[in-house]
């Protein structure tokens, strides 16, 4: 399922038969059939019809709302639907705190596993470049963190374990850049605003990460706003955000390093505000949407379910497998683990 | 899959208008117009039985034809195109 993406500003979107239609100034730009979307996420000063927005509701293409540099304003949702029984069992789920720790740690296993292949990799193709011993370090405390998960039985020690574990892994994050390195370096995570060119690029990958996640877990029915490690805060998307952090680390951050180290991206697409806020040119966040949609085509094993899908499937895999599990089908959450 | 469909409608009888108008659209709403009378619909089989069947009620079988060329999945490799009206690849990304 193909995602559309509108960030040319003015541009006006609107519903033609089962088409949507894309004008700008008034010039028809593009119409493409809505079966085959899977979502619309629109930057900045861009229209849509109200008619087009209950479409994709319908039809369950999410709609997400950014500014022009991709911070998250508001998303579409249409009328309540899929499985209230579902829904149901999610925030007993919520609310039961054995069932919350448990589901937190299928969670934090495949994020700090896949945080851990990350850095693995990196030692394995690139060992002239980095500094062996921190970065193994690092892959140590992960799979220390791995192995205490397993024992901890409580809710607020398992985001402390989590935190942890980004900490030492963001640590070493740097060590992964191996070109540009004068332009691109990362000294720890910073956003709103993004301080410099790495977490300008991962703030910005988050964002459209979160929106496929989110319309994921819309699609097979469940609240994307009542999440177990995150928990419920007015306006955010936890249970969204628990299922991106599987992906994080091999999704988003895996791109940010190729797309420095191959040489896509350059110093000079980007532009600093006297906020100091770093923010993207045109042509790089295309640069970087393009690497996004592509990298969502390639095909991958799943480890869980043995078939082979492209990785923009994943979400909705995950998002089923999950379903599944609160339904009781499942004796426990399988989260996707790169190997 | 990719199945390519074109149509000849005659439009000098009476409702002849009205049914070229009516395939069109349904082309519209499952596919890429590439030229007047021809269009690239990218489908899975059900959205194609789907299309198949509104299209083939529409249509006077006595007047009208319709032609229909399956790409398959590798479709890309089979198609070219040379001159204006450049297309867009349903598939790729779409960044406007």
């Amino acid at each position: 399922m193909n995602t559309l993406y509108v960030t040319t500003q003015g541009a006006y979107l609107s519903k033609e038969g089962e088409t949507v239609l894309v004008s700008v100034e008034g010039v028809k730009r593009l119409q493409i059939p809505v079966h085959t979307l899977g979502g619309i996420v629109c930057f900045g000063r861009v229209m849509c019809s109200p008619y087009l927005m209950g479409f994709c509701a319908e039809n369950q293409i999410g709609m997400s709302f950014l500014t022009e540099y991709g911070r998250f304003l508001a998303r579409v949702q249409g009328p309540v639907s899929g499985n209230v029984l579902l829904r149901r069992e999610q925030y007993r789920r919520a609310d039961a705190s054995e069932f919350s720790i448990a589901i937190t740690r299928f969670i934090l296993t495949g994020k700090i596993c896949n945080a851990r292949s990350v850095l693995q990799r990196a030692l394995r193709d690139h060992s002239d470049k980095i500094s062996h011993q921190e970065v193994e370090q690092a892959v140590t405390t992960l799979g220390n963190a791995l192995k205490r998960i397993e024992s901890i039985n409580n809710l607020d020690e398992l985001r402390g374990v989590e935190g942890e574990t980004a900490r030492s892994y963001f640590n070493v994050f740097d060590q992964l850049i191996t070109h540009q390195k004068d332009d691109f370096y990362f000294r720890g995570r910073n956003r709103r605003p993004p301080l410099d060119n790495v977490n300008c690029m991962l703030s910005f990958l988050y964002t459209l990460l979160l929106h496929d996640v989110r319309s994921a877990l819309e699609v097979v029915g469940l609240d994307p706003a009542v999440g177990f490690l995150h928990r419920d805060r007015p306006g955010r998307p936890g249970l969204a955000l628990d299922m991106m952090e599987e992906f994080r680390a091999f999704l988003a951050d895996r791109l940010v390093l190729s797309l420095i180290n191959l040489g896509q991206v350059k110093a000079k697409g980007f532009t600093k505000a006297e906020t100091r806020a770093v923010m993207m040119s045109d042509d790089t966040r295309k640069e970087v949407i393009v690497a996004y949609q592509k990298r969502k085509q390639d095909e991958i094993l799943h480890p869980f379910i043995g078939e082979k899908v492209a990785i923009g499937i994943l979400f909705h895999i995950q998002a089923l497998l999950l379903a599944r599990y609160l339904r009781g089908d499942l004796d426990g959450y399988p989260p996707f683990i790169w190997r | 899959m990719m199945v390519l469909v074109s149509y000849d409608v005659a439009t000098t009888d009476e409702g002849g208008q009205r049914r070229l108008r009516r395939v069109a659209k349904m082309c519209k709403n499952y596919g890429q117009r590439v030229q007047y009378s021809v269009f690239e619909c990218l489908v899975d089989p059900a959205q194609w039985t789907l299309l198949r069947n509104k299209l083939e009620k529409e249509i006077d079988p006595e007047k009208d034809s319709l032609r229909y060329y399956f790409l398959g999945a590798n479709w890309q490799k089979r198609v070219e195109h040379v001159g204006a009206k450049p297309t867009f690849d349903q598939e790729g990304p779409l960044i406007i």
